[in-house]
């Protein structure tokens, strides 16, 4: 389907009132099936059973990153391309993204104490992520203070793009920094390091959490649309009575 | 199933994931029903979008 037909709030709500229950559907049985998985997966030879925490800790983390992403490429559509939705989109993600780096920061911090010894280290990989939610709480607060909802959109467009400055870094601090956090082993030259009876677990919750991620983000949208056609009309309320 | 020594520290993972997955569960299904009915309370009002008005799409 061409964008400029989904550029149509109409349309679009049309299609996620399709869709949603499909993507909901879709996500409770992946993740119902990556949780079963995750039980089951043995325990790691050196961290043993808290490689568990690995399975929300790594999908939530990669979806902390996707957020911003998503609204990196919406701010484009907001300040360059003036897409009716991209703004929509972008609005949309922030508690989301912000949700998943939530999870991320405190599952790790809950995995780090049994593995590392300690809950927090001023390392780059955890302080780019920290500094991740920061700038969605930045956002955030753009969002919900502006008074001119197009000037907090702009602004918040604005501070996506400074923004995605951090996601090369959270990706590559370990790499570019000595850190106590461990290497990729995912995604990385030579393929996967990880025993594939840790791995499938991992990519079946992945999957999970992505579509959670849309079916979450498919219904914010639409609950956004929702709430600017309830605004227009009430401004259209307030001039009729004054009229 | 083994979670040894360390139970405390997955259990509380699983269980702040599930809480906060819940928290933004909850958001999108109460926004939604909050936006549907004032919706169609200023709808009740007689109160129609220019589109509406203008006999396009609702």
């Amino acid at each position: 389907m061409a964008m400029i037909e989904l550029a149509n709030p109409t349309r679009f709500l049309r299609i996620v009132d399709r869709l949603l229950p499909w993507f909901a559907a879709a996500t409770a049985l992946i993740l119902a099936a990556g949780l079963v998985q995750a039980v089951q997966a043995p325990d790691d030879y050196q961290q043993g059973a808290t490689v568990k925490i690995m399975f929300l800790h790594v999908p939530a983390a990669w979806l902390s990153m996707v957020g911003w992403a998503v609204m990196t490429v919406a701010a484009l559509g907001t300040l360059v391309w003036r897409h009716p939705l991209a703004d929509v989109a972008a609005k949309a993600a922030a508690p989301i993204g912000a949700g998943f780096t939530l999870i991320c920061l405190i599952t790790g911090s809950l995995w780090g104490r049994p593995t590392w010894g300690t809950y927090w280290v001023w390392d780059a990989r955890l302080t780019s992520e920290l500094v991740l939610f920061l700038l969605y709480l930045g956002v955030l607060a753009l969002y919900w203070t502006a008074e001119d909802p197009g000037r907090g959109a702009r602004a918040a467009a604005v501070l996506s793009l400074v923004g995605a400055i951090d996601l090369p870094i959270v990706k590559f601090s370990v790499d570019w920094w000595n850190s106590l956090h461990q290497g990729e082993s995912i995604f990385r030259a030579g393929g996967p390091v990880i025993d594939a009876s840790i791995l499938w677990p991992l990519a079946v919750m992945a999957m999970a959490f992505f579509l959670l991620f849309v079916t979450l983000h498919l219904a914010a949208m639409r609950n956004e649309i929702l709430r600017r056609r309830v605004r227009t009309m009430q401004m259209l309320q307030a001039q009729e009575a004054k009229a | 199933m083994t979670v040894g020594a360390h139970a405390e520290f997955i259990v509380a993972a699983y269980a702040v994931t599930a809480f906060i997955v819940a928290m933004l569960i909850a958001w999108v299904v109460l926004d939604y029903v909050a936006q549907r009915r004032t919706l169609g309370s200023l709808e009740e009002h007689g109160v129609k979008r220019r589109s509406g008005r203008a006999g396009g799409a609702p």
